[in-house]
């Protein structure tokens, strides 16, 4: 007997339609796989009743034939978007207690679909972190741990998101991606994640953090579902001024289109001191796998690839510091009583905001301020177009660029770190496609020496997701990855 | 360009942060080992390199300067910490 966590969202589609399972059995067994991992810390809210509401009428839906592209399929929400009547903190304390009156446009397509919410996810407080550490719930932890059994992080900020997937507490999950967050994630849990095009997906209704970078993106167990996924949550939404109004490739079919004839890219620039040996022989094996599937390598040059983390952590926090500039005590949120206003709101930020989030809250204050603009801000801009350049004339040659996910697998909760900067070397391979807009996606590769799953990125040109779907299954079939982490759900 | 207590000060109070006085300086050694890392941009030739603020290369939409939504006072006011009279309430502004 298969185990119901087991079957795929495409699966289970088609257990549903089939009339095998009912999407209440469905989300009943997510249910109870997300209180038997509750250690995982991955949800921060579970909302078990809306969720067999929704899949009570899901299974009406069914019935009546009138199912939508994900109708009854279970959906774990990173707490970064805005759900209606639901809690959403972007797990930071200064939003305690925040129930929003209005849905994401991303979640609401997921709904209209026939999506099921399990509840909301852990991250990074506003998706700022790459372990899922800087959470005012705590860390959430990977649900891959190595033979002594250390926890270990589950990457971020959207390590929830992975955590669950990889854990089998949620089929499907949301997540956000500024500089690597729904990428880097997915290969220290083993899982696929897509960071779509910017502005593939809408960002109406996802609290901010980088608005020119911010982009919403789909995890899954495996490609297919991913597509299946990405194909529901996309699309053209006017409340999104930078919402593009391309239409989505047939994503589901792309799956099926193989590599042979493609051309992908493999950049030398990607090749860095202290990356760990293990992740080089997993990108090695990728090069092979696609050309043995009949796409031709050609090593292409990124020129400007070491410049993109400083030019990231300039862009980055100046946007963050005027976006979270809305956190002031007044209209949400907590608020620490005063006598004046000034203080009222230099308090409540002080209490609200964690460390991570007030230093990087400073640094685009400073690089945003009067004499230091142009020096930095208006530098890291223009660094940033030479970096889109790149890819621009690599897209002239090449139809995908392969490179490893990360540079080394996950580690452990609570490695302590003096330097700042080491902490933002985890997005070293992910942050130019954020600056550059691309689409990208990280797919599990192989496992290194401790039996850690380890990821590999596939680029392409703006708005051709369906290379990444084409390609990333073909990296899946040939990887062999079998997604079966210690601490999971179920399991036969 | 380095970040003293001072500036440190300066910034916080723009930033409407409060940051007690003995956190000062080991925030000005990390703002300082941040930016003396993302100083390697002015390695980079950008001379007549347009700053690229958005990616996407379209102009933003425009639409009709009329109404689309409104009259939802209850869902504006629903996470407010004090409100009063259908307004927000903040400490005294003006004596």
């Amino acid at each position: 007997m298969v185990d119901i966590l087991d079957l795929g969202a495409v699966e289970a589609r088609a257990a549903l339609h089939a009339g095998e399972i009912s999407a209440v059995e469905l989300a009943s067994a997510y249910i109870a796989a997300a209180e038997e991992t509750a250690g995982l810390n991955n949800y921060v809210a579970l909302t078990a009743e809306h969720a067999l509401e929704m899949a009570a009428i899901s299974d009406a839906r069914l019935a009546k034939g009138e199912a939508g592209l994900l109708e009854g399929v279970p959906i774990g929400v990173k707490d970064l978007f805005c759900t209606a009547g639901y809690s959403s903190t972007a797990c930071s304390n200064i939003l305690r207690g925040f129930t929003p009156t209005y849905e994401s446009t991303v979640t609401a397509n997921l709904w209209r679909e026939g999506g099921v919410m399990l509840g909301k996810l852990n991250c990074d407080e506003f998706a700022m972190g790459s372990a899922n550490e800087t959470s005012a719930y705590g860390p959430a932890i990977n649900p891959w741990q190595t033979a002594d059994g250390t926890d270990l992080v589950p990457g971020g900020s959207s390590g929830g998101s992975a955590s669950a997937v990889a854990a089998r507490s949620a089929l499907l999950a949301t997540g956000t991606d500024t500089g690597g967050s729904i990428r880097q994630p997915a290969a220290f849990c083993g899982v696929v994640g897509l960071k779509p095009t910017y502005g593939r997906c809408s960002r109406w209704g996802i609290i901010a953090f980088a608005s020119s970078l911010d982009q919403a993106g789909p995890f899954s167990r495996n490609v297919a579902d991913n597509a299946l996924m990405m194909q529901a949550m996309s699309g053209f939404d006017p409340k999104d001024s930078t919402s593009a109004d391309v239409p989505l490739q047939d994503l589901s079919a792309a799956v099926m289109m193989g590599v042979k004839g493609m051309k992908i890219g493999i950049p030398s620039e990607y090749v860095i001191n202290g990356m760990d040996p293990e992740v080089t022989t997993i990108w090695q094996h990728g090069q092979d796998w696609l050309r043995a599937a009949g796409a031709e390598l050609v090593d292409i040059s990124l020129p400007h690839t070491r410049y993109a983390l400083p030019a990231y952590y300039i862009i980055a926090p100046a946007e963050a510091s005027s976006n979270l500039a809305r956190y002031d005590g007044v209209r949400y949120g907590k608020r620490v009583e005063a006598d004046s206003l000034d203080e009222m709101y230099a308090l409540t930020r002080a209490e609200g905001f964690g460390e991570e989030v007030q230093r990087r809250i400073m640094i685009g204050t400073y690089v945003l301020s009067a004499g230091y603009y142009d020096a930095y801000y208006l530098k890291a801009q223009r660094v940033r177009r030479l970096i889109r350049n790149d890819f621009d004339t690599a897209f002239e040659t090449v139809d995908a660029i392969l490179t490893p996910a990360t540079p080394s697998a996950a580690f452990p909760v609570g490695r302590k770190v003096d330097d700042p900067v080491t902490n933002f070397l985890n997005d070293v391979f992910t942050v130019p496609a954020n600056l550059a807009g691309l689409p990208g996606m990280a797919v599990p590769a192989g496992m290194n020496g401790d039996g850690l799953p380890l990821g590999l990125q596939l680029l392409a040109r703006p708005f051709d997701e369906a290379t990444l779907y084409a390609a990333g299954q073909v990296l899946e079939d040939a990887a062999g990855f079998v997604a079966n982490p210690t601490r999971r759900a179920g399991g036969v | 360009m380095s970040v003293d207590k001072t500036t440190v000060t300066k910034i916080a109070r723009l930033a409407r942060i409060h940051v007690s006085d003995e956190r000062r300086q080991a925030i000005a050694t990390e703002l300082n080992g941040i930016l003396s890392w993302v100083d390697e941009l002015n390695e980079v030739n950008t001379d007549n390199v347009e700053p690229l603020a958005s990616v996407t290369g379209h102009s933003l939409p425009m639409r009709e300067d009329v109404v689309t939504d409104g009259d939802r006072i209850d869902d504006v006011l629903a996470n407010v910490p004090e409100t009063k009279g259908g307004f927000f309430v903040v400490p005294k502004v003006v004596e």
